[in-house]
């Protein structure tokens, strides 16, 4: 349509081609890009780890790999998924590309800071590619000491480094985003207007400003008395390894809140726009965000049920823990409630939202067995608990950030994908999803603990499906990958509004201008009037 | 056990209540998990559309609604609150009267102690319809004693005591796990349980234990470490005396009490500076990598044994010789 009067446009992408242009930019939209790439990256390599996992784990005996090699292939697909693609998805790529457009903003507050959390990002990743390539590590993700400051002969300290400094590209991303959605909104752009995308990375920024430190203390602590030998944690040196629990959960568990908040928010943005209707109680959903992000500082003992905290603190950390439970409960409903009397546009980002909703319905609702006291001692680090944190993290944080990519990827490369293979991918992805993590429900209530290398018999069935499920997953996410790709060269143009969606980030061109808009906008009304709107077929 | 089954075996007191609480859970989160899924299906094909210009009902939101699915979801979660907290208390408060076994974690094996003095490795035999509760730690890192059937378990921390207990109510063998992630063999650090029938479990533990009851043990080292010649029961020793002293509270030279239980003697022995008793000095040394924990589980349960007659709590506290504490020597 457009295209027959097109002449080249100048965009983000076309406006400069060498490689110094990329690597020295400070454009917020590149910046995305470039997080994209290591992102993806490091969603491939916890991606293979995990597949080795699942093989191994097909067979009762430990065939494949030694225990060695497994403990270090699930405490690396854990770090690698948790502070490398879980953390920075949502708010470093769809954040960082998506945030100042929809604030009608030229680019972040701080855009040299911005590369600079690019950069710190990438050299903690270095080390901790390096700490993996030279042998790996194999304390778990959590690094529970005295085995990781005493026991363990692996990479433990290169690890550490690695996560110590991917740290500061966090704050330094969370910091950047706050001071840009206080300082730069447009003209007319009040706090109630927001996208509530904008408000989940504002509740995110928070925490990663006030949580981020805490794990950096931690780590830094934990590297004391491995390389020192002062008694922090270890008992035989005068510590206490129940305090390493106690810090790390401290920002670990805010954590997930920093990975599930902004692709929440993504969610919020795909519902209403396929919908064509405003999110059912806005404010509701937007004050649930902060509510998560406080809460979420205040829950992080109910790691330690069976850890020998005192029974009573383990009360009230249970309590707080269903206090937390409500806000996501709340968007839940809310998000369905969106759908009623809605025409409901089911384009790809909308059936991968969907199947989000489903995914992340099983983990939520999962969460309150674990948050049972009386429950929670039998399953606590079984399998029952493996399945509920992947149901959140994988359906609801991956989830969602699909949902989010393929709703922006028309603005971020100016192409379309294929929508059939798009909607398929979702469909594979929602399949074999369930068949990889259902299973690990049961298995886990039966009594199977998790990071086993080896396993009694009786607990094959359960794995062969789930490792069944997990090469369904697998292909779903190679397609994905595939039609992205494809999208890049034999994309049709997207258009500057191909879902026809409210939002200050469609009224620029796809992909954007270099500085975004050729003229300030200005907002009158709030995110999601669709229904007052004349809306703009280009 | 069929394969097929998704709730493992119902073995002790505390496995149908937990079983019970899961259920409701079940119920419970089907039910909204169903209802939002329906809801979201039904209205994502009530209303959808091909035409990319229509709009959606202006609706914005409603107060009744927000009130609504926060409260009840609030309350229900309160039930579960409550339910699961007694459940809790039940399954880690004992009974009074229990059997006693110590246990110790290292990697990659479950010791058990028994306190007529067999110990076993990876096995561990009780009678069914008695409570037994075992207390342990860790010579090493982390591990956790995880019992399935029980649906019980603890982690065992190096440099603490933690206890499970419980009351196995069918005959039969059953996992033991170690559930908290330890390193190379983690996988391997599994055991069987045998639950067996009184008469059973009396004849398992008349063959053949040799070496003595664990007090017994406690009372050998308690005099080749020497401890006698200060801990001398009249008091008038250099430390205090230790006779009727577990389970009572004792001022201390900071001028706090505190509790003699496990946790203390164990202190006690390994970093007896920390807590002093009142009205004595600061002269004992410290015990640390002179005796592992497994001696140290035995010199706790000789200090147990030196109350008269009272609890009865131990079955070994009738066989451990009481008051035979040699007399004081001077050469030392």
């Amino acid at each position: 349509m457009e295209m027959t009067l097109a002449e080249p446009r100048v965009d983000y992408l076309n406006v400069r081609h060498t490689v110094a242009s990329w690597l020295l930019t400070k454009d917020h939209k590149r910046i995305g890009i470039m997080y994209l790439v290591v992102v993806s990256l490091a969603f491939f390599v916890g991606g293979l780890f995990a597949s080795i996992i699942r093989m191994e784990l097909a067979t009762p005996a430990g065939d494949l790999v030694s225990s060695d090699t497994y403990n270090k292939l699930f405490t690396m697909h854990g770090v690698a998924m948790v502070f490398f693609v879980l953390i920075p998805a949502v708010p470093a790529i769809l954040g960082n590309f998506v945030l100042p457009l929809m604030l009608g903003a030229k680019d972040v507050a701080f855009p040299k800071i911005n590369l600079l959390s690019w950069y710190v990002f990438v050299i903690g990743f270095l080390f901790t590619l390096y700490a993996m390539v030279t042998g790996g590590v194999d304390t778990g993700w959590t690094f529970y000491t005295p085995y990781s400051s005493r026991a363990s002969s692996s990479n433990v300290m290169m690890t550490g480094i690695g996560v110590f400094i991917t740290g500061f590209s966090s704050i330094l991303t969370g910091l950047n985003f706050m001071v840009t959605i206080h300082r730069m909104r447009a003209p007319g752009l009040t706090w109630f207007r927001l996208p509530l995308f904008v408000w989940a990375i504002y509740s995110t920024s928070l925490v990663q400003v006030l949580g981020t430190p805490v794990i950096a203390i931690t780590v830094l602590a934990l590297a004391v008395e491995r390389g020192l030998h002062f008694g922090i944690f270890d008992p035989a040196l005068g510590g206490d390894p129940v305090l390493f629990q106690h810090l790390f959960w401290f920002y670990s568990h805010p954590a997930v809140y920093i990975m599930i908040l902004p692709p929440m928010g993504a969610i919020s943005e795909v519902l209403a726009c396929f919908s064509r209707k405003n999110i059912f109680g806005y404010s509701f959903v937007a004050f649930s965000s902060l509510a998560i992000a406080i809460f979420g500082f205040l829950v992080w003992a109910h790691h330690l049920f069976i850890a020998g905290i005192s029974v009573y603190s383990a009360l009230v950390f249970s309590f707080l823990t269903y206090a937390v439970a409500i806000p996501s409960a709340v968007k839940t409903f809310n998000w369905t409630a969106t759908l009623y009397k809605g025409a409901i546009w089911l384009k790809a980002p909308m059936i991968w939202a969907i199947c989000f909703l489903g995914l992340f319905l099983v983990g939520g609702l999962t969460g309150l067995f674990t948050a049972a006291l009386g429950v929670d001692v039998h399953i606590h680090d079984t399998y029952f608990v493996v399945a509920h944190f992947h149901f959140i993290m994988v359906g609801g944080a991956i989830m969602g950030y699909f949902a989010g990519l393929h709703y922006w990827w028309p603005k971020m490369t100016g192409r379309m994908y294929s929508d059939a293979a798009a909607k398929t991918a979702a469909v594979i992805v929602f399949v074999g999803f369930n068949l990889t993590f259902g299973p690990q429900f049961i298995l886990g209530y039966l009594g199977m603990p998790r990071r086993y290398h080896m396993y009694p018999e009786e607990f094959q069935v359960l794995n062969v499906l789930s490792s069944a499920g997990a090469s369904i997953l697998a292909v779903g996410y190679v397609l994905v990958a595939i039609y992205l790709l494809v999208s890049l060269f034999k994309g049709e143009k997207a258009g500057d509004n191909p879902w026809h969606a409210t939002g200050l980030e469609w009224t620029t061109q796809s992909p954007p201008l270099p500085h975004n808009f050729d003229v300030q906008p200005v907002v009158t009304e709030g995110a999601y009037e669709y229904s007052k709107r004349e809306i703009k077929v280009v | 056990m069929s394969h097929l089954s998704i709730i493992p075996a119902q073995a002790s007191t505390i496995a149908p209540q937990v079983d019970q609480l899961y259920w409701f859970i079940i119920g419970v989160t089907a039910f909204f998990g169903i209802l939002t899924s329906i809801l979201v299906v039904y209205f994502a094909v009530k209303y959808r559309t091909s035409d990319p210009l229509a709009v959606g009902a202006p609706i914005t939101g409603s107060i009744p609604l927000e009130l609504a699915w926060s409260i009840i979801p609030f309350l229900i979660s309160v039930v579960i609150f409550v339910w699961a907290s007694q459940v809790f208390f039940n399954i880690y408060r004992p009974p009074d009267q229990t059997l006693n076994i110590y246990a110790t974690g290292k990697r990659w094996m479950w010791k058990f102690q028994h306190l007529d003095g067999k110990a076993e490795i990876n096995e561990l035999h009780v009678p069914v319809g008695r409570p037994v509760k075992v207390t342990f730690t860790s010579e090493d890192v982390l591990h956790s004693l995880y019992f399935p059937a029980f649906r019980t378990k603890a982690d065992a921390i190096p440099g603490r005591y933690s206890s499970v207990w419980f009351d196995a109510t069918k005959v039969g063998d059953y996992h033991i796990f170690c559930a908290e992630y330890c390193g190379t063999r983690h996988s391997g650090m599994i055991g069987t349980v045998h639950v067996m029938e009184p008469v059973d479990y009396q004849a398992w533990l008349s063959g053949g234990s040799g070496g003595g009851t664990l007090a017994s043990r406690g009372e050998r080292l308690f005099s080749e470490l020497a401890c006698n010649t200060c801990h001398i029961t009249d008091g008038s020793g250099r430390g205090p005396s230790l006779h009727n002293k577990f389970g009572m509270q004792e001022q201390l030279a900071n001028g706090s009490v505190v509790n003699i239980d496990e946790t203390y003697v164990r202190e006690s022995i390994l970093t007896p500076q920390r807590k002093v008793v009142a009205g004595y000095q600061p002269v004992m040394p410290t015990f640390q990598g002179l005796v592992n924990e497994e001696n140290v589980m035995a010199l706790i349960e000789y200090v147990k044994s030196l109350r008269s007659s009272s609890g009865g709590a131990t079955a070994a506290a009738n066989t451990a010789a009481p008051a035979a504490v040699a007399p004081a020597q001077e050469n030392r």
